[in-house]
Order: C-alpha cells, then sequence, then structure tokens
C-alpha cells in the first residue's frame, strides 16, 4: 500500500482528476456489470413467471403445453448428479495432488508440477465435452468397464467435469496448505510424527477452511460448466438417479433450448432466463459461501 | 565446522523433515496415493491429447487451415472461418477487455482507500464475477446487444463483448497482484521527488509491473479462445466467409468443434479432432509464451 505523500505541490492538476475518474469508473464497471446481468435476466424472467405459474416451473415433469416445457426439478436433479460425481473424483485427487504439492514436493519439483497441473483447466471444455463422447463413454465405460451405459449419460459427464475441477480444488488447496505456519510442522516432528501424521492431522486440520472454500468453488464451477454436459450429459429431463441413463442439467437446457428458434419475449425464450435466474442465484450463493471461508482462513494467521 | 556438528546438524535436520519415520507401510501407500492423484490428471491429458491426435491424424493438412466448412467433400472440409473468427473474437475481446481491466486494478491497488465501502463492494463484486458461470455472460451480451439494437447477435462485436465480460476479473485480479510485487521504496522515491500518484504510477509502478500484466492477460486470453458456451447463447452459427469487421457474422473454432461433433458422419468427426489438436496448440502456445514472459521478465527485488 502506498503510504500517501505529503501535499508539496499546491499546483492544481485537473488531468489528474480526470484520469483518476476514469480509474474509478473502470472499477465501478464491475458492479455495473452485476446489476446488467441481474436486471438481463431478470426481466425476461418475471415474464416468464406472470404466464407460468411457479407450480408447474417446479415439477417433476412437464405438463400442459408443446411450445414450453416448464419443469425445473429434473435439471436440478440432473444438475445435482452430475456435479456429485465431478466432486467424489476431484475433491480427493485434488486434495492429494495440493498435499503432495505443499507437503513433499521439493520447490523445484513443485515449480514444474503446479503449471502441469494447472495446464488440466488450461484445456477447453468444448474439447473436454468430446472426450468424453467419443472416448470416455465407448473406451473406457463402455470397454474397460463393461457398463452398461447410454450414448449419453451422466456418468461420462461428471467424471470429465470432475477433471476438469481437478486443478481449481489442487491449486486454492496448496495454497490454504503452504499458508499453514512452519512452526506447526515442526512441533509436529519434534513430537516423533512422520510425514503423513503431520500433513492429516496438524495441516490439513490447520488449513481446513481454505480447503472448504477450494471445494466449494470447485462446486460452483461444476453446477456452472455448460459444454461438457450439453456434449455428453445428454439432452432428457430425467427425475431418475440412474447415471448410466442421459441426464439434462440446467446449463444444458439453456445451451440447447438457446439453439432453437426461439423468437424474443415467446415463453419458451422467457423460460431461459427463468432456468438462468435459478443458476444465477445458487452460484451466487455457493460463492458467497466461499469467499467467506476464504475470509476465516485469511485471517487465522 | 567439524564432523560432529556437521553430523548433528543433518541428524536434527532429518528429524525436523518427518522423512525418518517416513518408512512404515502405512505412509507409504499413502505416499503412493498422493502421487497417483496427482498423475491422474495428468494421464487423462495425455490420453485426451494422444486418442485425439490419433483420430485427428488422417487430416493433419493444410486444407484444414485454408478450406471453409463443406457439406459436399468432407475429407477436405477445414476451418479457416473458425480460425480467423476466433482470431477476430480474439482481438476485439483484447482492446474491450484490456485497457476497462488494467484501469480498474490501478484505481484498487494505487488510488483506492482500503478500508472504504466503494473499494469492498467492487473487491467482493470481483470475487464473486470471477465465478459466474460463462454461460450467464452470453445471456448478459444478448441482452447488450438487444439494448443496442443488433437483431442478428451472432456477430464479432457480440462475441468478443461476452469473453471480455468474462476475462474482466481475470485481467483485475491479476493485475492487482502484479501492481502488488512493485516494491514500495520505489513509489516511496519517486513520491520524494515530488511526484503525484498518478505519475508514480504512469512512470515507476505499471512499467515494473508490466510482464505481471502481459502473463496474467495472455492467460486470460487463451481462456477466452476455448469459451464456448456463451457463443453458444448468443447464436454464432456456422459460417463460410471470413469475418470482414467487427459487425460481420461470426463463428468461431470451439462452436465448429461443437457443431461437427454432433454431426453424424465419421469424416467430420476426424476434421473435429483434428481441429482440437489446431485450438489446442493455439491454447497451449499462449500459456507457454505466459510462461515464458513470467521467466524471463521476473524480477526479484
Amino acid at each position: 500500500m502506498p503510504a500517501s505523500p505529503p501535499d508539496l505541490s499546491r499546483r492544481p492538476r485537473p488531468g489528474e482528476q480526470v484520469i483518476k475518474a476514469v480509474l474509478v469508473l473502470s472499477a465501478g464497471a464491475s458492479i455495473l456489470i452485476t446489476f446488467g446481468i441481474i436486471a438481463a435476466v431478470i426481466e425476461p424472467a418475471l415474464h416468464f413467471f406472470e404466464e407460468v405459474p411457479f407450480g408447474q416451473f417446479f415439477a417433476t415433469e412437464d405438463i400442459g403445453s408443446r411450445e414450453y416445457r416448464p419443469a425445473v426439478l429434473p435439471l436440478l436433479v440432473g444438475t445435482a448428479l452430475t456435479t456429485v460425481i465431478a466432486l467424489a473424483l476431484a475433491v480427493p485427487l485434488g486434495l492429494g495432488a495440493a498435499m503432495y504439492l505443499s507437503e513433499y514436493a521439493s520447490p523445484r519439483a513443485r515449480k514444474w508440477l503446479k503449471p502441469t497441473v494447472e495446464l488440466l483447466a488450461g484445456v477447453p471444455s468444448v474439447v473436454y465435452g468430446f472426450f468424453a463422447l467419443f472416448f470416455v463413454t465407448p473406451v473406457v465405460l463402455q470397454g474397460w468397464f463393461n457398463l452398461e451405459v447410454n450414448f449419453t449419460n451422466a456418468w461420462a459427464a461428471g467424471i470429465v467435469l470432475g477433471v476438469m475441477i481437478i486443478p481449481t480444488v489442487a491449486s486454492l488447496s496448496e495454497d490454504a496448505l503452504s499458508a499453514v505456519p512452519m512452526a506447526l510442522r515442526q512441533g509436529s516432528y519434534a513430537m516423533g510424527a512422520n510425514r503423513m501424521q503431520t500433513t492429516l492431522r496438524v495441516v490439513l486440520p490447520a488449513a481446513l477452511s481454505g480447503v472448504a472454500a477450494a471445494i466449494v468453488l470447485g462446486l460452483s464451477r461444476a453446477v456452472g460448466e455448460t459444454m461438457i454436459v450439453t456434449m455428453a450429459g445428454g439432452a432428457v429431463k430425467n427425475m431418475s438417479v440412474d447415471p448410466s441413463e442421459p441426464h439434462m442439467t440446467m446449463t444444458a437446457f439453456i445451451a440447447i433450448t438457446a439453439q432453437g428458434e426461439n423468437p424474443v419475449g415467446s415463453v419458451s425464450y422467457n423460460m431461459l432466463f427463468a432456468v438462468g435466474l435459478l443458476l444465477f442465484i445458487i452460484t451466487f450463493i455457493i460463492n458467497a459461501i466461499s469467499i467467506a471461508f476464504v475470509r476465516r482462513f485469511r485471517q487465522a494467521y | 565446522m567439524s564432523v560432529a556438528t556437521q553430523t548433528a546438524a543433518s541428524t536434527v535436520a532429518a528429524t525436523l523433515s518427518g522423512r525418518r519415520r517416513d518408512r512404515n507401510v502405512g505412509s507409504l501407500v499413502f505416499l503412493g496415493a498422493l502421487w497417483s492423484s496427482l498423475f491422474f490428471g495428468v494421464m487423462v491429458l495425455v490420453a485426451l491429447i494422444v486418442d485425439t491426435a490419433i483420430a485427428g491424424s488422417p487430416r493433419f493438412d493444410l486444407n484444414l487451415l485454408t478450406q471453409y466448412e463443406s457439406t459436399i467433400r468432407k475429407d477436405e472440409t477445414g476451418f479457416r472461418a473458425g480460425i480467423l473468427g476466433s482470431l477476430w473474437l480474439m482481438g476485439v475481446t483484447a482492446l474491450m477487455a484490456i485497457p476497462l481491466g488494467i484501469a480498474a486494478a490501478i484505481y484498487l491497488e494505487e488510488f483506492a482507500t482500503k478500508t472504504s465501502r466503494f473499494n469492498r463492494v467492487v473487491e467482493i463484486n470481483l470475487q464473486n464475477l470471477a465465478a459466474v458461470p460463462s454461460i450467464i455472460y452470453g445471456m448478459l451480451a444478448v441482452a447488450i446487444m438487444g439494448l443496442l439494437g443488433y437483431n442478428y447477435k451472432g456477430i464479432v462485436l457480440g462475441g468478443a463483448m461476452a469473453l471480455a465480460l468474462l476475462i474482466l476479473p481475470v485481467i483485475v485480479i491479476t493485475t492487482r497482484e502484479a501492481l502488488r510485487a512493485v516494491p514500495d521504496e520505489i513509489r516511496q522515491g519517486s513520491y520524494a521527488l515530488g511526484a503525484t500518484v498518478w505519475q508514480t504510477t504512469w512512470r515507476n509502478t505499471l512499467p515494473s509491473a508490466v510482464p505481471g500484466i502481459a502473463t496474467g492477460t495472455i492467460l486470460g486470453l487463451s481462456r477466452a479462445i476455448g469459451e464456448a458456451a456463451p457463443l453458444l447463447i448468443l447464436g454464432l452459427a456456422t459460417v463460410r466467409f471470413d469475418p470482414t469487421g467487427v459487425e460481420s457474422k461470426v463463428t468461431a473454432l470451439p462452436m465448429q468443434i461443437y457443431n461437427l461433433s454432433s454431426a453424424p458422419q465419421l469424416d467430420f468427426q476426424v476434421a473435429a479432432s483434428a481441429a482440437i489438436i489446431v485450438l489446442l496448440v493455439m491454447i497451449l502456445g499462449m500459456n507457454a509464451l505466459a510462461i515464458f514472459i513470467r521467466n524471463k521478465f521476473q524480477r526479484s527485488w
């Protein structure tokens, strides 16, 4: 933080006031964008709820009209199912990678290994979707594991989604684990503990809120990811919890519906925004929880 | 140092790392588990690249880069429109996002009172924006394009706007980190000579932070180039010509990959695999450039 300098020159500097105003406006743009998102999504969503009652929106299956299909609960089931599979893979693997990087790897090895793991996050989701569709389902699931899965299914989508969020979990957890003071580890070693005991019983509990933030952020990524679930997860609203069947998620619904013919202002167009609003609210809450966790772990030391 | 002191020092060092007691079955299994979780992701990445490269290998020719998508001669279909479209989108995205992002970061780091309410709101907002699902940015861009009066939204301006909104938080966050890494002595030296805050920022702080800013910006752009979800919402469809300006219709490489992956013809899937390799080369190239800049210009103060 720059210390504010004493005001030695009394000369007014109108040019700098203008520059400062521009900079303030740029910083304020983020608030503007947030309100823009809320306004852009809420208006069509409100029109949607004028025409479609809440009961039909939160129904388990589509009732009534052919032009729009209002049920959102199957989409929530699909989203939850793929997210659970993704987290079941990404949390242990991401945390394991983080513990190795922070507690075991030498500084030189870490310098190379961390960017390598982060490369996973650089792969476009459309590429992961293609991989899930043409490799994971036919070769891995149907071939190696001999599972009876559909061409599109929640297994493949969830697994590949999990691979995609490993770096999110690993990177942030590693930061949290590395932030634990050395004195705690040395205290543990001095008591005769080995590295595994130290990692699991001292470092991990001390970094728990940071690790929790990492997991919650991974959760939010998984809920909001679109291309993998659109390509590999399927386009069927499905209330069952069997991952070998196709499941449509909220994001897949938005993507697939947006590609169809939806005249602006029609109920099916507004439905997009209603689902988008729900998605925004859910991820917003998840992010707020994650940020709160980060606060706590920063204050601890 | 005598032999005895040396031995004593190395014994203490070994005890204090806990390494000595790592040799039981439990900790070796634990270490193995950490290793495998680190390498699982890397293995998937290798499998993805190798499998896709093999699938796309029949199509590594110049047609891939110079031809347009063709439904008649499927084995010569190319991605010229997508590659040029992606480059156009990239350029316009950079023009929109980089100045705004850097300006916001400069304000937050160099000018703002850290404890002010405005500052805290902006900060929480940025953290939230960084985790908003990309598909939501597509919906915002659709709404803005509607307000600006564009009927057809699959144009360069719309796509670039969505991508710019998407990478803005990334640029702000990395620029702030780069500015924060510049030591305060440099600023204080400048203030001591009578410079104002802006003069100090423009002539001293900012030039020192350029490598960090460049690294973050390139990483942000490499994320934008692989993004497909917001473009899907904006209705970027197949086009068979080169974009000529911000109002011309455009497609992007990820969009072409997505569209071809749902085509039943095998030729198209092979072409999509080859296109994925092109996309990955572009992204890995940008990542490599970012790492190169960081390593080459990184200064330790």
